[in-house]
């Protein structure tokens, strides 16, 4: 188990190198940080002071180390547009992204997959037929336009929920800011998190469904129904759980997914988090902010992907035995 | 109706089959699998038709739209936030409103299509030269370059497409002076929808490629000494097109959509060529006031267009699906 993770970790690695390059190179060839520093007025000893004191005349490979040991202390420099540190302007705006975002897999999960099994079970009545239409409207509406008819709907014709920011928030354990605990900040989380679980409740839907009915025609299920178990075992206990596997993985690549969609869904309902940070960044070229954002997003998905894997491991017994016998 | 086309019935008898064969090219179409399958299925004839009217409305806008969003002289403030015809207030010079800059919506709206469609288009074709190719190479070369080749496509996939978009979109914004970049913010999101989408061909093609250069045509070609370029592109290529073209098919809609997700974030194409997201980003700002109209009609035409493309895709892979039928 313990050979399994370290293999996976040190599998991302190169992952994490190959972006670290890309965010460096971005800050070393794209716009000119000396020029922005300097302004209008300058004299050419004050730019070579400068240039100097930034180390950007040093070796590439030389200036990509010290930018590495910065970002593993989690110092991207200050934004170009803000003139505040990108640590601490990401470290603030997550909360709200990460609350958004786990909402909405929580909303897309809860309600996915019992409708999938519900679809999967009774495939001709006239409610799953109405879920797979309802399904296919949700992969074809834009997050965008999804969060729009909610708010013109439930904020502008029917008044009863607020279409943009938080709502009241409160600080936990420091800095931490949760609207889980105030009742405008749980009233603010509906239309938002509906918006952006939507695709993924339906693309959870399809494929437990399509799962139940490749599971429900196999032999197994045949022997469970010969040896007289009841409906409710077969269906969950032995249908179901071997469904599991594939809705792991999508729904945990599906997270990652989520987060970058989160970006889409904040710019709707001005929602104060990192993708709104990051959409004002690539509007304005605010390099720094890119650079630690795609970082970030990228130590994200690699532990999400450890985690999927993990969840691999825990679900389907057949794993345990081939993983041990290919570990270091 | 479709079908009762003449040929329909010809289906099993073999020496009508050879007759068949004799006829035109139209009469043989119409004789095919692909056809029977099309004009059975009642959904995919209706989206058919909803699309090849979009497309139409889109591409002949010049000259079908009542009037010319674009030509200044013609636009009256005095006409900003027109109700559509039907409501109390309209105009009937107006089917569906104007919006805040005295513009008919109607008109607007298929000039976005156009825009929207042609980015479509363009980017479609684009993600799939580049994953072709690449896929083509990865699978007939193999070796490190196949290594290489598939760990930068598995690092892409760890981040979906839209933020790759997103970046490539704002780091061009970065690289380039406003005013060029304003020139060629078009190409600049073609560029970064098709960047972020190459992947399922190149997959796909490097799958179908590592089976078919095994294969005794290819063995053929290559003792006859034809050069490895030659084939792969003409030899190997037309053999494994097939899967890519209902790829393609699927994500037209995908990047109609991602046109339409960058601009309305901002990003994408500039104001000057409102695309179907620019207009509904613009009709956000009036939802409060109550016109609702500039943002609804515009995100109607973009569902109508993406759900009509995805049925067709979803009814093409499953017709070319030999073990659905």
């Amino acid at each position: 188990m313990f050979a399994f993770i370290v293999s996976r970790l040190l599998q991302a690695l190169p992952v994490m190198l190959a972006v670290s390059l890309i965010s460096f190179a971005m800050f070393a060839y794209v716009g000119d940080p000396v020029a922005i520093m300097l302004g209008q007025d300058y004299t050419e000893a004050q730019r070579e002071a400068l240039v100097r004191d930034l180390g950007l005349d040093q070796p590439f490979f030389v200036q990509f180390w010290e930018f590495l040991k910065n970002a593993l202390q989690g110092n991207f420099g200050l934004s170009y547009r803000l003139a505040r540190p990108v640590a601490d302007l990401i470290l603030e705006r997550m909360p709200a992204t990460l609350e958004l975002s786990f909402t909405a897999a929580f909303l897309a999960l809860a309600i996915g997959v019992p409708m999938g099994v519900y679809t999967g079970l009774y495939r001709n009545s006239w409610l799953s037929r109405f879920f797979l239409t309802i399904s296919l409207i949700g992969v074809s509406l834009p997050t965008f336009l999804i969060g729009i008819l909610l708010i013109l709907v439930f904020s502008v014709w029917l008044g009863v929920l607020p279409s943009f920011g938080r709502g009241e928030t409160v600080l936990v354990g420091g800095w931490w800011t949760t609207g889980f605990l105030t009742v405008s900040g749980l009233k603010a989380l509906i239309l938002p998190s509906i918006t952006l679980g939507l695709f993924q409740m339906t693309l959870i839907m399809r494929l437990v469904r399509s799962e139940m009915l490749e599971v429900l025609r196999t032999d197994y299920i045949k022997f469970a129904r010969a040896r007289g178990l009841t409906n409710r075992a077969i269906h969950f206990g032995h249908a179901l759980k071997n469904t599991l596997v594939p809705v792991i993985t999508i729904t945990g690549l599906q997270l990652g997914a989520i987060i970058a969609f989160a970006i889409v869904t904040e710019t709707v309902f001005q929602w104060p988090g990192m993708g709104l940070l990051f959409i004002q960044a690539v509007a304005n070229a605010d390099i720094p902010i890119m650079a630690a954002y795609l970082m970030m997003i990228a130590l994200l998905f690699v532990l999400i992907n450890l985690v999927v894997d993990l969840l691999y491991y825990l679900v389907d017994p057949r794993l345990r035995g081939s993983l041990a016998g290919s570990g270091p | 109706m479709p079908s009762d086309a003449p040929g329909v019935e010809l289906q099993t008898s073999a020496p009508l089959r050879a007759e068949a064969r004799r006829m035109g090219r139209i009469a043989r179409f119409l004789d095919s699998d692909l056809w029977y399958s099309f004009s059975r299925s009642p959904l995919t004839v209706l989206s058919a038709l909803v699309a090849l009217t979009l497309i139409g409305g889109a591409v002949f806008a010049p000259i079908l739209a009542p009037h010319d969003p674009f030509d200044l002289a013609t636009l009256n403030l005095m006409d900003a936030f027109n109700p559509p015809a039907w409501m109390e207030g309209g105009d009937p010079r107006f089917l569906l409103g104007t919006d805040d800059q005295g513009r008919d919506l109607f008109s607007t709206i298929m000039y976005g299509a156009r825009i929207s469609l042609f980015v479509g288009f363009c980017s479609v074709i684009f993600a799939m030269t580049l994953g072709v190719t690449i896929g083509l190479v990865a699978g007939y070369v193999g070796g490190t370059t196949d290594a290489v080749l598939m760990r930068i496509a598995d690092i892409k996939l760890t981040f979906p497409a839209i933020l790759v978009a997103l970046l490539v979109d704002g780091l061009v914004r970065a690289a380039l002076p406003r005013e060029l970049h304003d020139r060629v913010a078009l190409w600049v999101v073609i560029f970064a929808i098709g960047i972020s989408n190459w992947v399922q061909y190149a997959r796909t093609v490097r799958g179908s490629t590592l089976v078919e250069k095994n294969k005794e045509y290819v063995m053929a070609a290559r003792v006859i000494g034809l050069s490895d370029a030659r084939i792969m592109t003409s030899h190997v290529l037309p053999n494994v097109m097939g899967p890519v073209l209902v790829i393609a098919t699927l994500n037209l809609g995908f990047a109609i959509l991602a046109e339409a997700t960058l601009s309305f974030l901002g990003v994408g194409v500039p104001p000057t060529q409102p695309s179907l997201g620019t207009l509904i980003r613009v009709g956000n700002d009036f939802l409060f006031s109550g016109e609702w109209w500039i943002t609804v009609f515009p995100g109607i035409t973009l569902v109508l267009m993406v759900l009509s493309v995805n049925l067709l895709g979803d009814w093409l892979r499953d017709a070319l699906n030999p073990k659905l039928r």
